[in-house]
C-alpha cells in the first residue's frame, strides 16, 4: 500500500524546523520503524532518530505517531488505519535534532524518587523470601522500559514540565514502595506528596494509553495516592 | 576534550554495569561509556532465565551445571573457567536478589526456576529446573536492577558516547577514544584500566534476534589494534526466531512445555504429544541444546516438512506449539513473547502455533580473556595490561562451540564482577601512563574520510549484501564452497567500504555517520567469522561443516586465534582446551 509520511525535522545549526513529506510503497505489516528506515536508506540519509532492539523492549524509539506516543518499532502500518503517517518527537522535552530529544533530563528526573531497592532489613545468607502474592502486587510496574512515552504524553508534564515528577517516576516509585523487601518509603513519600508530586495527576489516562508495555499507570498512581493518604 | 579516570567501562549492558558496580564500591573514579542509554542495552532483550544450581525447585548442584555446560560446549569450553562460573553462579544470583531483582517466586517464596535447553540432573538423566527467572523478562530485570544500583552508587555515565578506538602505549592499554553522538566531538578518555563490554555482532547476519546496535564494535576495535579473536567461527543460531523478523521467542517457551511441529504433525497441535524432536533427542526432546535443534529444523525444512514452501525459497518455517499449555501458563510465565506474537504476527499463542525459524543469536567467540577478564595478546596467555573484556564480546571460553540457554546472563554477572574485582587490584598497583602524540588522530582521519571523502558507495547497498551472504553461506550449515564465497564477498565489500560516502554533514546526532562506522566494524566481524569457519575443518557445536560432518578431537580440540596480518590477510594460531574433569565423549541427548 502507498502511504504519505510526514516527518518532523529540526536542524540545531539553523534552529529551524519543518516537516518533510515522503510517499512510500509499504507492506501493511511493516513497523513504522521499518518505514522510517526505508526512508532514511532510500530517500534522505540525514533524518535522525534513535533505534536499537526494534521489538519494543529497549525504549529507544518513543515518538509521537499520528498524535499519540508510541514506539515506532511496535506500531504496524496497518494498526494506524490511515494512509497518512505523521511522526513527531515526544513532547515537553528539548528537541536536539529531528526526532531526537534530550533524555538526560528525563533520567535525572527519575532519580528524585530514589529508584533502587532500599532494603528493609540486611540481606540474609540466602535470598530474601517473598510470597507469590507479594511479588504480584508490583509485577505490573516492573515492566517499565523508561522510554518516556507516558511522561511526555501527560498534560500536567507538558504544562509544568520538568518540575512535575511525572508518570514514569511514579511507576518506578510504585515498583519499590509496594515491594515487600523495600523499606525506603519515607524519603520517596516526601517527593510524591509534594506539590509537584502525585496530586498534579488528574487521571487523564494519557500515560496508560501511551505505555508500550501496557502498564496500568493511572491505576499505579491511584495506588500511590491511596498509600500516601493512609501513611502520611 | 581529555578526561582522566582510574577505570573506564565501555558498554552499559549487564556485564558493563556489573563491573561498574563492583568498581563503584571502592574509592576510585569510574566512568561508564555507552553508545546508548544504559537501559537501552541488549541485555534487556534476554527473556527466559539465568542459570544457577540453587536447587529451589528440585535437587541440583553446580557440578551438574558444570557438566552440562561442558557437554553443551561440545567440549570446547575451558573447564577451569566453566567450573568457576557454575560455582560463582549461586552467589551471583543471590546477590542480584539482594540488589532487588524481582524474581518470580516458588510457593515457599524462593527464587523460581524452570527447565531450559541442555540443563539436566545427574549428568544428563533428565531436564532440571535451573533457570532462575522473572517471568519472561529476566534480562530486562537484570539490566534495570544493575542500573538502579549504579544510580544508587552515583556511577558517572557518559551516555551516547561511542567508543571507536583504544589508546595503546606499546603493549599497555591507556584508555579509549570516544565520539560524542550529540555533538560530533572526539573525546580522549585516559584510564589505568579499561573494560570492554560491548556485546556481540549479530547484525552481520540478515535474520537475527539482535538489536540494530549489535555491531561487533569491541571485537573490531581490538582486532584493528593487533589483538587476536578467539573461536570466531562459533555463532549461535537460536531455533525459535519469529518467522522473517528474527525476534526471539525464548527457549523458556519450550522450558514450560512448548513443542516444535512440522507439516506432518499439524493434527497434534494442542495435544501435548511429542513432535519431531521426540525421536531425535529422546531424553530431553524439545529441550536439546540450540545447535542440535537448529540443525534439526533445517533438516526438517530441507526434507520438505516445513509448514509451507520449498527448500530454497527462504520462506520456510516450522511451528512452535504452546496451545496445550493453556492461557494461565502462557499469560503469566510468557507474557512478553505472547505479546510479540500478537503484535508482529497477529498470532494468538493460546489458540494457534507460532511460525518460527532459526535466528542469529549469539557470538560464542570474541576477545580472548583469562578467568579474571584480562584480555590476551596471544594464544600463550600473554596479558594486555590495563585491558579487560566481559560478556558476549569476550571469549573466556565458557561457551565453547555452543552456549546453553541461561548461561549468557550468568556469564555477564559472573565475569563482569570478576573483571571488576581484578581491575580494582590492577588500579591499585598501576600508574597512569603518558599519552604521547595524537591518540585520536586515526579516528579523526577515519571520520573525516567517511564524511568528506566524496565516496560513492552507500551503507544501504553494502550492509544487506554482507548480511545476506553471511546468512546463506556462513549460517547453520557451512562448507568450503559456501564459506569461500562468504569470505571473498566480505573482502570485496571491505574494498568497497573504503569508498563509502554519506549525505549527512551535520555534527549533531549524525546517525548516518554512526551507521557507516558500525558497518565497518561489522565487516571486520564478518570477515573473522568467515575466515575462522573456513579454517576449522570439522563440525563442532554450532559450527556444522557439510564437508566435514564429524567432530575431530585429534585435530581440532583447540581454540582458534585469528590475527590481523594485512588488508586481506589473517593468520591463525591455537590454544589447547583446558580439560580438568570431563573427558570428551560423543554428544548424545
Amino acid at each position: 500500500m502507498e502511504v504519505t509520511v510526514e516527518i518532523y525535522r529540526y536542524d540545531p545549526d539553523t534552529e529551524e524546523s519543518r516537516f518533510d513529506t515522503f510517499v512510500k510503497e509499504v507492506d501493511p505489516k511493516d513497523r513504522v520503524l521499518d518505514v522510517m528506515m526505508a526512508i532514511k536508506d532510500e530517500d534522505d540519509g540525514t533524518i535522525a532518530f534513535r533505534k536499537s532492539c526494534a521489538h519494543g523492549v529497549c525504549g529507544s524509539d518513543a515518538m509521537e505517531i499520528n498524535g499519540l506516543n508510541r514506539l515506532a518499532c511496535q506500531v504496524l502500518v496497518q494498526d494506524l488505519k490511515s494512509k497518512r503517517i505523521r511522526i513527531e518527537p515526544i513532547r515537553g522535552m528539548k528537541v536536539l535534532r529531528d526526532l531526537i530529544v534530550d533524555m538526560d533530563s528525563f533520567f535525572a528526573g527519575l532519580e528524585k524518587v530514589k529508584p533502587y531497592l532500599i532494603p528493609a532489613e540486611p540481606a540474609p545468607a540466602t535470598e530474601r523470601l517473598q510470597s507469590i502474592g507479594d511479588r504480584a502486587i508490583f509485577d505490573d510496574t516492573t515492566k517499565c522500559i523508561m522510554c518516556g512515552s507516558c511522561t511526555t504524553s501527560c498534560p500536567s508534564f507538558r504544562w509544568f514540565n520538568q518540575d512535575f515528577v511525572g508518570p514514569a517516576a511514579f511507576v518506578k516509585a510504585h515498583r519499590f514502595i509496594f515491594d515487600s523487601r523495600d523499606g525506603g518509603n519515607e524519603p520517596r513519600l516526601e517527593i510524591l506528596d509534594d506539590k509537584d508530586g502525585l496530586w498534579r495527576c488528574h487521571s487523564i489516562f494519557n500515560c496508560t494509553d501511551a505505555c508500550p508495555r501496557e502498564i496500568h499507570i493511572t491505576k499505579a498512581i491511584g495506588d500511590l495516592k491511596r498509600y500516601t493518604v493512609v501513611h502520611r | 576534550m581529555v578526561h582522566k579516570f582510574d577505570a573506564i567501562v565501555v558498554g552499559a549492558g549487564g556485564a558493563g554495569l556489573r563491573c561498574a558496580l563492583e568498581l563503584s564500591q571502592h574509592n576510585y573514579s569510574v566512568a561508564v561509556l555507552s553508545k546508548l542509554y544504559p537501559v537501552r542495552s541488549h541485555t534487556g532483550a534476554a527473556q527466559g532465565g539465568v542459570g544457577a544450581a540453587l536447587g529451589n525447585e528440585e535437587p541440583d548442584n553446580p557440578e551438574w551445571h558444570f557438566f552440562d555446560t561442558v557437554k553443551g560446549s561440545d567440549y570446547l569450553g575451558d573447564q577451569d573457567a566453566i567450573e568457576i562460573m557454575c560455582e560463582d553462579a549461586v552467589e551471583a544470583i543471590l546477590e542480584l536478589e539482594h540488589f532487588g531483582l524481582p524474581f518470580s517466586r516458588t510457593p515457599e517464596g524462593k527464587i523460581a526456576q524452570r527447565p531450559f535447553g541442555g540443563h539436566t540432573k545427574n549428568f544428563g538423566e533428565a531436564p532440571v529446573k535451573r533457570a532462575c527467572y522473572a517471568a519472561d523478562r529476566t534480562g530486562h530485570m537484570i539490566l534495570h536492577t544493575l542500573f538502579e544500583q549504579c544510580v544508587k552508587n552515583e556511577v558517572r555515565f557518559f551516555n551516547e558516547f561511542y567508543v571507536l578506538d583504544l589508546i595503546m602505549d606499546g603493549d599497555i592499554c591507556q584508555g579509549v577514544i570516544a565520539f560524542d553522538l550529540a555533538t560530533g566531538e572526539i573525546h580522549v578518555f585516559q584510564a589505568k584500566a579499561t573494560m570492554l563490554a560491548t556485546g556481540g555482532h549479530g547484525r552481520a547476519f540478515s535474520v537475527t534476534s539482535n538489536a540494530h546496535t549489535y555491531t561487533g564494535d569491541g571485537m573490531a576495535i581490538c582486532f584493528r589494534r593487533g589483538i587476536p579473536m578467539e573461536d570466531m567461527e562459533f555463532v549461535q543460531f537460536h531455533p525459535t526466531g519469529m518467522r522473517k523478523l528474527g525476534i526471539l521467542i525464548s527457549e523458556a517457551a519450550r522450558g514450560e512445555g512448548g513443542i516444535l511441529r512440522n507439516r506432518e504433525d499439524l493434527e497434534n497441535i494442542g495435544s501435548g504429544k511429542d513432535g519431531f524432536m521426540g525421536a531425535l533427542a529422546p531424553t530431553v526432546k524439545d529441550l536439546a541444546p540450540r545447535d542440535v535443534i537448529a540443525r534439526a529444523m533445517y533438516n526438517e525444512i530441507k526434507e520438505g516438512r516445513g509448514i509451507e514452501g520449498s527448500g530454497d525459497t527462504g520462506s520456510d518455517y516450522l511451528y512452535l506449539d504452546l496451545v496445550h499449555l493453556g492461557a494461565e501458563i502462557v499469560n503469566e510465565r510468557l507474557p512478553d513473547i505472547s505479546h510479540f506474537a500478537r503484535t508482529y504476527l497477529a498470532v494468538e499463542p493460546i489458540k494457534e502455533p507460532i511460525p518460527v525459524q532459526p535466528t542469529t543469536h549469539y557470538a560464542m567467540g570474541g576477545i580472548p580473556t583469562d578467568i579474571e577478564g584480562r584480555v590476551l595478546w596471544d594464544a600463550k596467555n600473554k596479558v594486555v595490561p590495563g585491558l579487560y573484556a566481559a560478556g558476549e564480546v569476550a571469549c573466556v571460553s565458557v561457551h565453547g562451540a555452543n552456549r546453553l540457554g541461561t548461561n549468557s546472563l550468568l556469564d555477564i554477572v559472573v565475569f563482569g564482577r570478576r573483571g571488576g574485582k581484578d581491575m580494582v587490584r590492577y588500579i591499585n598497583e598501576a600508574e597512569f601512563g603518558h599519552i604521547t602524540g595524537e591518540p585520536d588522530g586515526f579516528i579523526r582521519g577515519e571520520i573525516d574520510r567517511l564524511q568528506n571523502g566524496g565516496g560513492t558507495e552507500k551503507v544501504v547497498d553494502l550492509r544487506p549484501e554482507m548480511q545476506n551472504v553471511m546468512m546463506v553461506n556462513s549460517g547453520v550449515f557451512r562448507s568450503k564452497e559456501s564459506l569461500t564465497k562468504a569470505r571473498d564477498t566480505i573482502l570485496e565489500l571491505r574494498q568497497r567500504y573504503q569508498k563509502i560516502g554519506i549525505q549527512d554533514k551535520n555534527a549533531y546526532f549524525n546517525t548516518e555517520l554512526v551507521e557507516a562506522i558500525e558497518l565497518g566494524f561489522l565487516l571486520d566481524s564478518a570477515w573473522m567469522i568467515a575466515e575462522s569457519a573456513l579454517h576449522r575443518t570439522e563440525s563442532r557445536g554450532a559450527h556444522s561443516r557439510e564437508d566435514f560432518p564429524e567432530r575431530d578431537d585429534e585435530k581440532w580440540l583447540k581454540h582458534t586465534f585469528i590475527h590481523y596480518e594485512a588488508d586481506s590477510k589473517v593468520k591463525f594460531d591455537y590454544k589447547p582446551v583446558t580439560i580438568t574433569k570431563f573427558k570428551p565423549k560423543p554428544r548424545v541427548y
